[in-house]
């Protein structure tokens, strides 16, 4: 399908003014000028092979571009599910335990506004606030240029740390805030709407009351009793999120300038490098899958029944 | 009776209500914008290119110098039109898939829901930047883009009402009365699916202009010099730095729409399908 896009790679690789010749070299290294079919056939043979091929314009491996890529990536999201899941969580529970109170209308009103935002135009906002108006934050990127760096684990914040430089920790957590905030809101929200449903749900069951009435302190009740019988939808939310996270993560490192892979797709689908896009939209796949296993064991290990029915 | 009761309720319902009343003066601004825009929204005027608000241009001026207060206004029709389109694109295929799939079960089912959890498998974006790159970036493309992105969504919730209306006492004495499947999924079961579908197409409107706007930002929607929110936003990119109000205004016209959506959307839902609540 991805043929189907207008534009020929090897012109926009040599340029509007490459000779016919020059043309037909690049179409036959990269088997653009076979049939569809046999382009395909080829394709998931290497695939099977574990080899996505090469990209267009860098003539580079694409699974070790995406890698790199795909680690930058890691380290936003991460950063953007715990900031969602620690505050989701948080409001939801306050408001859940109070009720209809200013409280509860606050962090509700929020939520709303949380998932009708653009985070693109978030994004935008903070970055003036923060990066050009107050200068708190740095712009873009994953840190200063022309500091020092050597790639462990492939996560900078991690690296820093295991490196025991503190200077690169902190500017590299900076750099971090504002993407991170911005990809967490939309989570953000949805998390607290349902852990507040899910906790309301709970709260009215015998169990809460008896453990109220053993004289249990409300702060045990709360977070033992009730958060972690209501944790199973709580954590199916997070799972799903993860996808919109990643479809977030487009336009944040857009915006950021963060060097990720979705801004590595955004860029390879407007140089018409066909095996980078295949690669990244496989990869994005094969993530979704494995995020979704993760949540189906999480499952078992939140919910004693299921263990024991043998049942998913 | 039931309907009253509907409107009745939705008169009570305060969430709904906000909701309805952003919907509204956003439609009304869609609909007398040519009248009341104070400029043209497309002329150029390079004398008083970057301007910040002020009284002759209220939301200030762009990177060519156009009124960015007449560009949103007709930005609005744009991502109104985009919404509707959109939604109706989603819902007819998906709409039929979920009857079809839900009612004839497994053999019809199978291929039918595999088919839409491939398509979930993709965060929505994606599989909608994919579909642009496909048609070629243009505003109708955005639409067909974000109507195919959702059908999945739109058959499942009609599946899943399906599959319990199918087992009602209603509909197994019309087939022993000879009623046809068409007659009965027709008449009988469509007319039963359609609360969680205008919930569903309601909070699904919100998503769409979101989401066009998301590929208009990213360049692969409306092409300039359109007034779209999102390819506004895209250039008001470019100026963050000295000109923050080119991004600031577009961005707040699509979280109104957007905000106005969702509101009168959860505000339905608790009226028409508390199920889904």
């Amino acid at each position: 399908m991805l043929r189907l896009i207008p534009g020929d790679p090897a012109h926009l690789l040599l340029g509007e003014f490459a000779s016919p010749q020059e043309v037909a070299r690049i179409r036959e290294k990269f088997g653009l000028d076979a049939s569809y079919p046999y382009q395909y056939f080829i394709y998931i043979k290497h695939l099977l092979e574990g080899d996505m091929g090469v990209s267009i314009r860098s003539g580079a491996p694409i699974s070790q571009e995406i890698f790199v890529r795909f680690l930058a990536t890691v380290e936003l999201s991460i950063a953007a599910m715990i900031i969602s899941s620690f505050i989701g969580i948080m409001a939801g529970v306050i408001s859940s335990v109070r009720k209809y109170s200013m409280f509860d209308y606050f962090a509700m009103i929020m939520a709303l506004v949380g998932v009708s935002m653009p985070i693109f135009w978030l994004g935008l906002m903070l970055m003036y606030f923060f990066a050009v108006k107050w200068g708190i934050l740095p712009m873009m990127g994953r840190f200063t240029m022309g500091m020092e760096y050597h790639s462990i684990t492939g996560l900078v914040i991690l690296d820093s740390l295991f490196s025991g430089n503190l200077h690169l920790f902190l500017n590299s957590l900076r750099h971090l805030t504002l993407p991170a905030f911005t990809l967490a809101t939309i989570p953000m929200a949805i998390i607290a709407r349902m852990t507040r449903s899910s906790m309301l749900e709970v709260m009215s069951k015998d169990y809460i009351r008896t453990a109220r009435a053993k004289g249990l302190s409300y702060r045990t009740v709360i977070f033992r009793h009730a958060l972690k019988n209501a944790f199973l939808p709580i954590v199916t939310v997070i799972g799903l999120n993860f996808g919109l996270l990643l479809g977030g993560a487009v336009l944040t490192e857009t915006i950021f300038s963060w060097p990720g892979l979705g801004r590595y797709v955004v860029d390879s689908l407007s140089a018409r490098d066909y095996p980078a896009v295949q690669g990244c939209i496989l990869f994005f796949a094969m993530i979704m899958v494995i995020v979704n296993l993760i949540v189906d064991i999480l499952y078992f290990y939140l919910d004693p029944r299921l263990r024991i029915d043998g049942k998913g | 009776m039931e309907k009253v009761d509907a409107f009745a309720e939705l008169k009570k319902n305060r969430t709904a209500v906000a909701g309805l009343i952003l919907i509204v003066c956003l439609l009304i601004l869609a609909l007398i914008g040519p009248w009341i825009s104070p400029y043209n929204p497309l002329v150029p005027d390079p004398i008083n290119r970057l301007k910040g608000p002020s009284w002759t241009h209220l939301f200030g001026t762009d990177s060519l110098g156009r009124d960015i207060l007449s560009r949103v206004i007709y930005g609005s029709r744009i991502s109104i039109i985009i919404g509707l389109i959109a939604v109706s694109i989603s819902l007819l295929p998906g709409t039929i898939l979920g009857l079809l799939s839900g009612f004839y079960g497994r053999r019809v089912d199978e291929p039918i829901m595999r088919g839409m959890d491939i398509m979930l498998a993709f965060p929505a974006i994606l599989l909608a930047i994919f579909i642009t790159a496909i048609l070629g970036p243009s505003l109708l493309n955005t639409m067909i883009a974000v109507g195919i992105v959702y059908i999945p969504h739109y058959a499942r919730i009609v599946r899943s009402s399906v599959l319990t209306l199918k087992e009602q006492l209603f509909v197994q004495a019309v087939r022993s009365l000879g009623g046809s499947n068409l007659r009965i999924i027709a008449l009988h079961i469509f007319p039963n699916t359609i609360s969680p579908i205008i919930v569903y197409a309601t909070l699904g409107m919100g998503t769409a202009v979101l989401q066009a706007a998301a590929l208009g930002f990213l360049g692969l929607g409306a092409q300039p010099p359109t007034p779209e929110w999102g390819a506004m936003l895209s250039e008001g990119r470019q100026y963050i730095q000295n000109a923050p109000h080119v991004a600031a205004f577009p961005g707040i016209a699509i979280f109104i729409l957007v905000l106005g959506f969702n509101l009168f959307g959860d505000g339905l839902r608790d009226i028409l399908d508390p199920s889904l609540r």
